[in-house]
């Protein structure tokens, strides 16, 4: 992240009709960055792309682009490219008419377009395919023509609005790594938007999630997945086991949490957190393991019966359920175990993991307004 | 090939049949009783003298600037009709096909509308709204426009006038049918490309809705160039078009086998214009 901003919203509020799409969002987007908007559908991460394009005008608040109020600009007159979601290309042209397309717009000389064209068709590894018709393309290469399209344009800001959706896993997995690479490469600010938090979490600098039209966290991956800000986050990304109780004792750094029948976890403080609140207790899957001992200080402990064990290829999930009819999944590679999982079935088992890997949420949590 | 197409090939013709019959019937063989007329020297009274003693006399007299005058005019309003159609309705269809998905059959209903009263009532009705004693003379004299009523009726004007009316819906539709089908998501491509709104219309939504366009350019200009309802009554026998010609030619003027060489030499050169023009519009613009 260097320098200032390539775009900001400041407090912006879209409403349609009777639905608040976006209530109130803040975000900065740095110059340089791959920011991800994540979140369900109808969270509102497409509209915030769409009053960034300007294709929408936001009923309050301000959208700015490299510092510059937009106001009403039009789409056609901002620094900004689109690759839409289902590519948008336009089915009478040829490929080479398709990506010369903005740069016709901006009256640049027949030669020049040919060459640039050129240069971004290599650029998103299609060469030789200018004659062809989109029509005659398969979804993976669309993609590329529609990438080149915007590129080609050398905008400020690249919008990308799930434009991986469409493809199979294979090449979805392939297409996250080159874009990455790609956008390295330009060192144009990418803005993308996605429902998939394995691709955001992948691809991403900063990720801000969204829900119900209001940003709920924003900070890179590592942040959103090891410290979610609400329940939603800890839930929405990843996946995650999630355990109620209430607070019963507070020692300083750690909060004592008592399930159902006297059984206590442990979870680092988070501020609002007071004696004899409802709480979550959150913990990701991976970060439990099977004990055969009780583990040393500053680890939790839980006994559990195991009803299930999945298979996954490079991992295995075991299902267990606590006394309180609570189930929670381990996940452990499939490297060396000290018992074989399937031998676990029916059995009751410790479970283990390190306070600091739980997060604490207080039911009915005060959404936060994410800010950079 | 798999068996079932193998199948439904073998008995695709049998579907044919009805349909074909009828046109066989009332189509193909009136069409060859029409042309042997127009090779039959006329009888006094109409009708026709013996087929035995062939004559082209008539396709002769068709060249007659009298006539090619006619030609020529005829097509010029057929022009003017559709050029008025086509750039009347594609804004409507354009706007009926953005309402929302519920309003839509209704909005297409109000252009069918006019279509459920007879013909000559609608064309009638019309030339009562704009004879001298009419209601758009009757407002605008007692608005104090005008002080004495304008002639808007038997000339070009009212003909033109009356035959967009007939022939409105027939460029809506297959427009509408086409602009429907649009992705709206392809002008937001082209704005955010750098095309203002004109730009983007020419460059993407034209070319893309332009079989509709044609569709509706040769469903207007069909008919009307052949028209000869309208241009009688709107036009009150003061404006001459080919389809008010032949139908002389079979009523007053009793003269079958030039009525006939008439018809068909407008048949031969609708069909042939509409081929060139439909073929060369296909290698133009050829959406996959």
């Amino acid at each position: 992240m260097s320098g200032g901003n390539a775009v900001e919203l400041s407090g912006v509020t879209k409403i349609f009709g009777e639905v608040t799409a976006l209530d109130n969002i803040s975000l900065e987007i740095g110059d340089g960055e791959f920011f991800s908007l994540l979140g369900p559908s109808g969270c509102g991460k497409t509209t915030s792309l769409r009053l960034i394009a300007g294709f929408e005008m936001p009923t309050a608040g301000e959208v700015l682009i490299g510092g510059r109020a937009m106001g009403h600009i039009p789409p056609y007159q901002r620094p900004v490219n689109t690759v839409f979601q289902n590519y948008a290309l336009f089915p009478h042209m040829t490929v080479h008419e398709n990506v010369a397309f903005g740069l016709e717009m901006q009256h640049i000389s027949r030669q020049d377009i040919r060459q640039q064209v050129g240069e971004a068709l290599e650029m998103v590894r299609l060469p030789g395919m200018e004659k062809r018709r989109p029509k005659q393309l398969s979804g993976g290469q669309q993609q590329r023509v529609a990438l080149a399209r915007a590129l080609v344009n050398r905008p400020k800001v690249l919008l990308l609005d799930e434009p991986l959706g469409a493809l199979d896993l294979k090449l979805r997995k392939a297409m996250q790594l080159e874009l990455k690479m790609l956008q390295d490469k330009v060192g144009i600010t990418f803005i993308y938007v996605t429902h998939d938090q394995e691709e955001a979490l992948t691809m991403s600098d900063r990720i801000a999630v969204m829900d119900h039209g209001l940003v709920l966290q924003v900070g890179t991956p590592h942040e959103i997945y090891e410290r979610p800000a609400t329940r939603f986050v800890a839930d929405f990304i990843g996946e995650t086991n999630l355990i109620p109780g209430e607070i019963v004792a507070i020692n300083r750094e750690v909060a004592e949490v008592e399930l159902a029948r006297g059984i206590r976890l442990k979870a680092p403080m988070v501020p609002g957190a007071t004696v004899g609140r409802s709480v979550t207790l959150a913990v990701r899957p991976e970060r439990i393991s099977l004990a055969a001992a009780p583990g040393p200080e500053g680890m939790n402990l839980i006994e559990a019966s195991v009803f299930e064990v999945v298979y996954n290829g490079a991992t295995t999930s075991i299902l267990l359920r606590l006394e309180s009819g609570i189930v929670l999944t381990v996940r452990q590679p499939n490297i060396a175990f000290a018992v074989e999982p399937s031998d676990l079935r029916e059995q009751r088992v410790r479970l283990v993991w390190p306070i600091e890997a739980s997060s604490l949420f207080m039911e009915k949590t005060p959404v936060e307004q994410g800010k950079a | 090939m798999t068996g079932s197409d193998d199948k439904s090939g073998r008995r695709g013709p049998l579907l044919v049949l009805p349909a074909a019959a009828y046109l066989m019937i009332f189509f193909v063989l009136p069409l060859i009783i029409v042309l042997v007329i127009s090779f039959v020297e006329r009888g006094r009274a109409g009708g026709v003298r013996s087929p035995l003693a062939p004559t082209i006399q008539y396709y002769i007299r068709l060249v007659d600037p009298l006539y090619v005058g006619i030609f020529f005019k005829s097509a010029r309003i057929a022009l003017l009709v559709t050029g008025v159609c086509v750039l009347l309705g594609y804004p409507l269809a354009v706007f009926i096909g953005r309402s929302p998905p519920r309003l839509r059959s209704p909005l297409l209903m109000l252009v069918m509308i006019p279509f459920w009263t007879n013909f000559l009532v609608r064309t009638y009705a019309m030339k009562q709204l704009l004879g001298a004693e009419g209601g758009i003379n009757g407002l605008l004299l007692w608005l104090g426009l005008i002080h004495s009523p304008l002639s808007l009726i038997f000339n070009e004007f009212s003909v033109v006038l009356g035959l967009v009316y007939g022939y409105f819906p027939f460029a809506v539709l297959p427009m509408y049918a086409s602009i429907e089908k649009f992705d709206l998501t392809l002008m937001e491509a082209a704005s955010d490309l750098g095309a203002n709104l004109r730009r983007a219309f020419l460059q993407v939504m034209l070319p893309l809705t332009f079989p509709g366009v044609l569709a509706a350019i040769v469903l207007v200009f069909v008919p009307v160039v052949g028209a000869f309802i309208t241009p009688d009554i709107m036009g009150g026998g003061k404006v001459e078009m080919i389809g008010t010609l032949i139908n002389r030619q079979f009523g007053v003027a009793r003269n079958w086998p030039f009525g006939s060489a008439m018809s068909l030499a407008l048949m031969v050169m609708v069909v042939a214009g509409v081929l060139y023009y439909l073929r060369s519009s296909e290698e133009k613009e050829r959406p996959i």
